[in-house]
């Protein structure tokens, strides 16, 4: 089983299917917060839902309402289950908070790489570990 | 984190439970920052207490009246707060609709008593009502040093560069806690070490007016992504418009919030003092080619020079600007085909008003609105299929958001085609 160990940012633990994405990700004007989808035209998951998914990328770009963006999906019922992420910035940080999912960063391996869509992996941001349970 | 006596008696709930629930929720997002401490902060500007229809709607069966609304969402709350006054100095940024036009919005009664209803709420709470992405236009401006704690990220880089006070890019919930409790993570651009540039952008091509600062703004925002650039080489020294073209393109174009222009902005005077202990880790050259490029994707989404609409004001215009647009308009009509909106924060408009420019843009068949902009508020006149912008910003963002075509220039280039229905822009 592969594990990757890494620092908690919002904590608790959860299974899920892995949406992974190499970019960063808008919050306001580029997700529609009340159905869960991706909308930025540029984007590889552009039309994509991260509804329940374990979102993995990046980070987070673009307006100072991106918490906003995620909180409303989360009162939606549309946010994501948990959320892994390379770059930290206050966005990220804040609507990880905000949507009061277990969220991770700092892993010892590229998550972007070794993790892929589709793959079920466990997010342990209690105990500092993401394992990838089975492969897609 | 460690927390003075201070602030754990905040945390503790011996300042009330409003404090106690904006604290723990600062100490939340300080944990997952990764911040050590927190900092006092003395200039806040966010969106407290803002409602809209699905709040609203969402809310409407929760107890606790008027507070529901900053204890839930704000607050990120379980339990209703009795919320307190605002503890720092804290204004409103821009909202989503201009409340003396909600036709022009496409918003209805209902919604603009709503969206009326929570701005009184906040200005009851001491916030002031500045309904502007420009604070620093609208009497805000904060001193060189001093901790803010800034949503909005045209505002936020001209807050960290221009200015030289220290934001991050706040978000509603961190603002909201911040304007109770006059604390934020110590993180970030708080730091004088992550204030250091990272890029040296080498101009080679002359840069003096508010478009080609856009342009190179949003050059510098699309090369650097999220880090520091520090401009150097063939420019006049920018004004203020300048800077707030610049650093708006930078911040959409990339995640810009902290910049330096040697020789013009307060942390550097010397290329050497700009990158501090630190080396450049790349070193791009501004030319021709990257300023034509520069252009083209600006440019990438307009095919039909019949422009339908003339949004200006991105970030809102300057009383000077507007003097500008009416020295272009006065004894002149625009085009039967074409809308004008310009806008402004209230502080401005009311100037505006005082010296007839308002009324000069009226006759010329413009109209000054105030509050929001057309990405923000999603609003621009019926049937627009095209759209002539002066803002790298909003051309960035405007037609993603509504599916129209916009073209990017001048304002002189957008006045001239507000007259003539046609757009005429060229390459600088």
């Amino acid at each position: 089983m592969i594990k990757l160990t890494g620092r908690k940012v919002v904590g608790g633990v959860i299974e899920g299917e892995a949406l992974v994405t190499s970019q960063t990700i808008s919050g306001w004007g580029g997700v529609n917060p009340m159905k869960g989808i991706i909308t930025e035209t540029r984007h590889e998951l552009c039309g994509q839902s991260f509804k329940d998914k374990i979102l993995i990328c990046r980070g987070a770009k673009g307006s100072s309402g991106w918490s906003v963006a995620f909180h409303l999906a989360r009162l939606a019922g549309v946010a994501p289950k948990g959320l892994i992420f390379n770059e930290m910035t206050t966005k990220i940080a804040l609507g990880a908070v905000v949507m009061r999912i277990p969220a991770m960063t700092g892993f010892d391996q590229d998550p972007l790489v070794v993790i892929k869509t589709g793959d079920w992996v466990r997010l342990n941001a209690d105990e500092g570990y993401v394992e990838i349970i089975t492969k897609a | 984190m460690e927390l003075t006596r201070n602030e754990l008696a905040m945390l503790d709930g011996q300042k009330g439970l409003a404090i106690q629930k904006a604290m723990e929720l600062l100490v939340k997002y300080g944990e997952a920052l990764g911040a050590e401490r927190l900092v006092d902060t003395s200039n806040v500007a966010g969106v407290p207490g803002q409602s809209s229809p699905f709040l609203h709607n969402y809310y409407k069966d929760y107890p606790g009246g008027k507070d529901v609304i900053f204890s839930h969402f704000d607050l990120d709350s379980d339990v209703v707060v009795d919320v307190p006054n605002t503890l720092v100095s804290s204004c409103h940024l821009q909202g989503g609709v201009d409340q003396a036009h909600p036709e022009l919005f496409g918003v209805s009664a209902e919604t603009a008593e709503l969206y009326q209803n929570s701005e009184n709420y906040a200005a009851d709470h001491g916030i002031k009502i500045l309904k502007t992405c420009t604070p620093y236009l609208a009497g805000n401006v904060p001193v060189r040093g001093e901790h803010c704690a800034w949503m909005e990220s045209s505002a936020v880089i001209y807050c960290n560069a221009v200015l030289g006070a220290y934001t991050n890019t706040e978000g509603r919930e961190s603002t909201s806690a911040a304007m109770i409790t006059g604390k934020i993570p110590d993180w970030g651009l708080h730091k004088t070490e992550n204030r250091y540039g990272s890029h040296r952008i080498d101009v080679e091509v002359s840069v003096k007016n508010v478009m080609d600062w856009g342009m190179l703004g949003y050059f510098s925002g699309k090369i650097v992504q999220e880090k520091i650039p520090v401009l150097n080489g063939n420019y006049s020294m920018p004004d203020l418009l300048c800077h707030k073209h610049f650093g708006a393109a930078a911040a959409s174009s990339g995640g810009v919030e902290m910049y330096h222009v040697v020789g013009a902005t307060p942390e550097a005077e010397t290329l050497e003092m700009a990158f501090g202990p630190k080396k450049p880790v790349e070193i791009i050259k501004y030319g021709e080619t990257e300023r034509r490029q520069t252009y083209e994707d600006l440019n990438a989404r307009a095919r039909d020079p019949q422009v339908d609409y003339i949004m200006l004001g991105c970030p809102h215009y300057s009383l000077e600007q507007i003097r500008d647009v009416c020295r272009l308009l006065e004894g002149k009509k625009i085009s039967v085909n074409c809308n004008l909106w310009i806008f402004t924060s209230r502080f401005v408009k009311q100037i505006s008003d005082q010296k007839g420019y308002s009324e000069i843009i009226r006759q010329a068949g413009g109209v000054i609105l105030t509050d929001s902009c057309s990405a923000i508020g999603q609003a621009i006149p019926e049937g627009t299929k095209v759209v002539a912008l002066d803002s790298a910003k909003q051309t960035h963002y405007l037609p993603a958001i509504m599916g129209i075509e916009a073209w990017f220039g001048s304002m002189e280039d957008c006045i001239d085609a507000a007259l003539t229905g046609r757009w005429n822009g060229k390459a600088p």
